[in-house]
């Protein structure tokens, strides 16, 4: 991805981020808590899901630039998919964020964090979101 | 000054987070890698010479620390694993047994956790109260709202010494004089207070005091519960076990040692005992008066030049110590701190451990540099330089 391309993704999603406040009805929605015992990322992730559907997901609280607009991004792409699809979609950003294979036409924006290795202590910023959402996924079977 | 002493500043690396922990000196290196490469024998044994030669250098470091801290006796000087686990002794093996439900026990919002959890542990299991006296408007505290802070009930007055967000002395010596008069105990959380400037338990008359050895050029793991012996006595040993018993026939007949050693349950951090030795033979050597005098006037030439960046928002422009805390304004703390990681430069972004702090300033999360003897100007230059151009800092935060 070219490097102006991935920073106006990532400053995009950072300033203008999607869905970042407490949704009006919340107890249509799942929340969690996720942190990074290494830093002060602290984000609420609301997620309401019916027959096995992301139908909304909402985010509130403080994190970095790399967090912020990643869980914007991991917002964008996961409404509308189902339980089993989003948990793909994870993994195969689990797997780019680890240097491992991956489904790069999956991804899509998300992808502007695909040189994240590079800076070990942002890989956890990055994959904040997605831990914090898996920990509900997870209750569920696909 | 003296930056050639120290092997991590060959590495082209600025570092700012001496509030977390400070960097080590080649001859504390030395020290702790002679004991493990030369006489690697227990403590308190003494059959054999290395053990001689363990138990010699040992006492020895505890005679250091009692000198440089200028306790009456050695028996007052207790290792510990560090600040935490000192406070922790202090809470449970003494107020514990001594306070009632009535009592309270008055702290501030800007204490490190280390010196608050612990008291809240005793609320929440015992039933004394958590006070907080109220900090003036630069976060100091005063004379005045200790006084008027004081209640019948007060027992306990627990502070840091220095705070470790915004760098504030507090007025301990005469805390103590007034809180004794008033049979109110004095704790003091020295861990930036000790490393920082010269110690004299005897002239502020603190009860109790905690500091530990990593946050002044000593080995992580190392720190020191210094107390009156009157009422170390008294202190009940959380830890039981190795090397702090007499004899144990039965649960009816168990002895204690006598201090120091009835606290110091279990083979002890040996290397940690002699590195903070050496450390304090570091420290002294250079002088704490010069190393305070040099970290104010760093300090001072810091913030005359971060003053003139407008868009930082200073949470502690006045403040006793090496520690400057503030935020870029528009960009979250830790984006910044990681630019300047890119740079080389380590400071930290969070809440510091002080998570009550922010009803007080206002912020919950800020930059924090937080200087040592061994910082230069040419250091703050660049941080200084890196500060002023926000756009290049926006655009280089990922």
């Amino acid at each position: 991805m070219d490097e102006n391309l991935r920073r106006e993704i990532i400053m995009d999603h950072y300033t203008n981020p999607i869905n970042k406040k407490v949704p009006e009805n919340t107890l249509d929605y799942q929340k969690v808590n996720t942190n990074n015992s290494s830093c002060i990322d602290n984000l609420d992730i609301y997620l309401k899901i019916e027959d096995n559907i992301i139908k909304d997901i909402y985010f509130d609280g403080e994190a970095c630039a790399i967090s912020t607009s990643s869980c914007s991004i991991m917002i964008h792409n996961l409404i509308g998919k189902t339980i089993k699809e989003a948990k793909e979609f994870i993994k195969n950003f689990k797997n780019m964020i680890d240097e491992e294979s991956y489904n790069e036409e999956l991804l899509g924006e998300a992808n502007a964090y695909n040189n994240i290795y590079k800076q070990n202590n942002r890989k956890h910023c990055a994959y904040l979101p997605y831990e914090g959402i898996l920990k509900i996924l997870d209750q569920y079977d696909e | 000054m003296n930056t050639k002493d120290f092997p991590m500043l060959n590495k082209d690396l600025i570092y700012l987070d001496n509030g977390a922990t400070t960097l080590k000196p080649k001859m504390v290196i030395e020290k702790i890698v002679d004991y493990y490469s030369n006489y690697s024998a227990s403590a308190h044994r003494g059959d054999y010479d290395i053990a001689y030669k363990v138990d010699q250098e040992y006492e020895g470091a505890r005679e250091k620390v009692r000198k440089f801290i200028n306790a009456r006796e050695r028996e007052e000087i207790i290792f510990t694993s560090g600040s935490t686990e000192a406070l922790n002794m202090v809470a449970n093996g003494f107020f514990k047994n001594y306070l009632e439900s009535s009592d309270e026990i008055l702290i501030t919002t800007s204490e490190h956790a280390s010196n608050v959890l612990p008291w809240f542990h005793l609320q929440n299991t015992i039933g004394t109260k958590v006070k907080y006296i109220p900090l003036d408007n630069n976060h100091y505290v005063t004379m005045d709202n200790v006084i008027k802070s004081i209640t019948p009930n007060t027992k306990v007055i627990s502070l840091a010494g220095i705070t470790n967000v915004i760098g504030d002395e507090r007025p301990i010596k005469e805390i103590c004089k007034y809180a004794h008069e008033h049979n109110i105990f004095v704790v003091m959380d020295a861990s930036q207070y000790v490393p920082h400037r010269k110690t004299d338990v005897i002239d502020l008359d603190v009860d109790f005091m905690a500091f530990s050895g990593h946050k002044m050029c000593g080995p992580t793991g190392i720190g020191v519960l210094y107390g009156k012996k009157e009422l170390l006595e008294e202190l009940e040993p959380i830890n039981q076990g190795g090397g702090m018993n007499e004899s144990f026939d039965s649960p009816n007949e168990v002895y204690f040692k006598e201090l120091p050693m009835r606290l110091e349950a279990g083979t002890p951090n040996i290397a940690g005992v002699i590195g903070l030795g050496a450390a304090i033979d570091y420290l002294t050597n250079i002088g704490m008066d010069k190393i305070r005098e040099y970290e104010i006037n760093l300090r001072k030439y810091a913030m005359e030049k971060l003053i003139k960046i407008p868009y930082l928002d200073i949470l502690n422009i006045e403040s006793d110590s090496g520690i400057i805390a503030f935020n870029v304004d528009g960009i979250f703390s830790q984006d910044v701190a990681y630019y300047l990681n890119k740079y080389n430069i380590c400071v930290r972004a969070g809440n510091h451990c002080a998570k009550n702090l922010k009803s007080e300033v206002g912020v919950k999360n800020s930059i924090r540099v937080s200087l040592y003897f061994y910082n230069t100007e040419s250091e703050i230059d660049d941080l200084v330089e890196l500060l002023s151009n926000k756009e290049k800092m926006r655009i280089e935060m990922i």
